[in-house]
């Protein structure tokens, strides 16, 4: 019995994180997002919340494969993740020299960005909640209206995708949060909601009726053009795809 | 040695039956995916019990005034309009956007109201989480709006019996040749 249980203390110590992710309390609160809450001009409403301060590490994930094989890119269903998910790596549970242990884990699919996130007792962010988060500066909690703010992020998108990715451990941000704005892109919970899809166009012709509801979504702040980006690509992808800049950090609810 | 013999029948019975679940599923198995489906009767199952048969599935929500009752119209119009050798081998799944309100009463009462066989139709609400996990692997996209209505989009999707994506198509409201034509052969593959 004693066994038994010690067993099972072990098992336990085994399945938790090396080093216990950081998480920042963020207040939330009423927000302009470029994607307005009700398609048209509404504010969205973020409530409190935690959100990792970095990104998930290649070393981080690979603990998370280690403990859960069945996310090894040799075993995981191809409808989870698609061919190159962590085609990076030397080999299923080895880095290597394109997978530094610092650097943020990219190629991972939604999918397994979310068992991720549920290993640490997380989730993924939702779209409002990473904006809200990545309005943010060192000193503002919105700094949106800031042209050099912006110019600066603007600056990060211009990068060649094939560059060698640096590690994590940017500047913190008000919230104590780092790297939002110019490591990687990051999945968020409800990337398929942000329908920014020129079928939405649609609406009305009864014969190529895709999409239902309030209509299309118009976006706002249309300047911000480093988050309308991001809106893109997240809209662009599928649960199970994975590009060579695509990461994610992990959020919980309060 | 007699006495025995009912535990060989029994271990013969169980080696069958974990033999076919051991046969293993395909990567790309939309039942890859742990999902809890409770349907219209409040019978509870998971989504991966549906292999075997192939399934018409599409996402919707019962309060949906615009397009989704003729989600439900074109659901029933593909089914009729199959070979009636292929109608039987064909089930009907439907999984509501909106776990919040779409509870088991109101989708049973939707049922009642739009005469939906339970012996063909599921209608089916999941955990929030799952319901966007489901979304994910469909490929289908939605998000609630501040009024409770969803934008969302439109499809109808085939599986096979193994429960891969076989065929699927936007055209809602009225028939789509093609795809009644994928449904048909999903149904007589043996």
């Amino acid at each position: 019995m004693r066994t038994r249980l010690a067993l099972a203390w072990f098992g336990l110590v085994l399945a938790l994180p090396v080093v216990a992710a950081d998480y920042a309390a963020l207040p939330g609160g009423s927000f302009t997002s470029v994607l307005p809450a009700d398609g048209k001009a509404a504010a969205a409403q973020v409530a409190p919340f935690r959100l990792r301060t970095e990104p998930v590490t290649n070393a981080e994930f690979l603990a998370f494969v280690k403990a859960h094989p069945q996310w090894r890119r040799d075993r995981v269903a191809s409808i989870l993740a698609d061919a190159r998910y962590l085609s990076h790596w030397t080999g299923a549970d080895t880095l290597g020299e394109q997978a530094l242990p610092q650097q943020p884990v990219t190629r991972v699919s939604w999918f397994a960005a979310q068992a991720y996130c549920e290993s640490e007792q997380a989730r993924l962010p939702s779209w409002y909640e990473w904006e809200y988060a990545a309005a943010a500066d060192a000193t503002r909690r919105d700094a949106r209206a800031d042209p050099a703010w912006r110019e600066g992020i603007l600056g990060w998108y211009s990068r060649p995708s094939s560059a060698a990715l640096p590690a994590i451990g940017g500047t913190a941000n008000v919230y104590r949060v780092r790297d939002l704005n110019n490591l990687v892109w990051e999945w968020v919970d409800d990337f398929n909601a942000l329908m920014v899809a020129s079928d939405s166009r649609q609406q009305g012709d009864p014969d190529l009726l895709k999409f239902c509801g309030a209509g299309a979504i118009s976006l706002q702040e249309k300047e911000n053009y480093a988050v309308l980006m991001r809106i893109a690509m997240l809209s662009a992808l599928k649960a199970s795809d994975t590009t060579n800049n695509m990461g994610f950090r992990c959020a919980k609810s309060e | 040695m007699k006495r025995l013999l009912p535990l060989f029948a029994l271990l013969l019975l169980f080696g069958g039956g974990m033999a076919r679940a051991a046969t293993p599923l395909p990567g790309d198995s939309i039942y890859q995916l742990t999902v809890q489906l409770t349907d219209q009767n409040g019978r509870q199952q998971p989504l991966a019990a549906r292999r075997g048969r192939p399934q018409l599935v599409t996402m919707f929500y019962t309060s949906c005034q615009m397009v989704c009752p003729m989600i439900i119209d074109s659901l029933r119009l593909t089914r009729n309009a199959l070979d009636p050798a292929g109608r039987g081998k064909i089930d009907l799944l439907a999984v509501s956007f909106d776990p919040a309100r779409d509870d088991i009463a109101t989708l049973h009462a939707y049922a009642g109201k739009r005469n939906l066989d339970p012996r063909i139709w599921t209608l089916a609400r999941a955990e929030p989480a799952q319901v966007r996990q489901l979304s994910g692997v469909l490929g289908l996209q939605y998000r609630r709006l501040p009024d409770g209505e969803f934008n969302h989009s439109s499809e109808l999707i085939l599986l096979d019996a193994e429960g891969r994506i076989a065929a699927r198509t936007t055209v809602i409201g009225r028939l789509d040749p093609a795809f009644v034509k994928a449904v048909n052969e999903t149904a007589a593959a043996p």
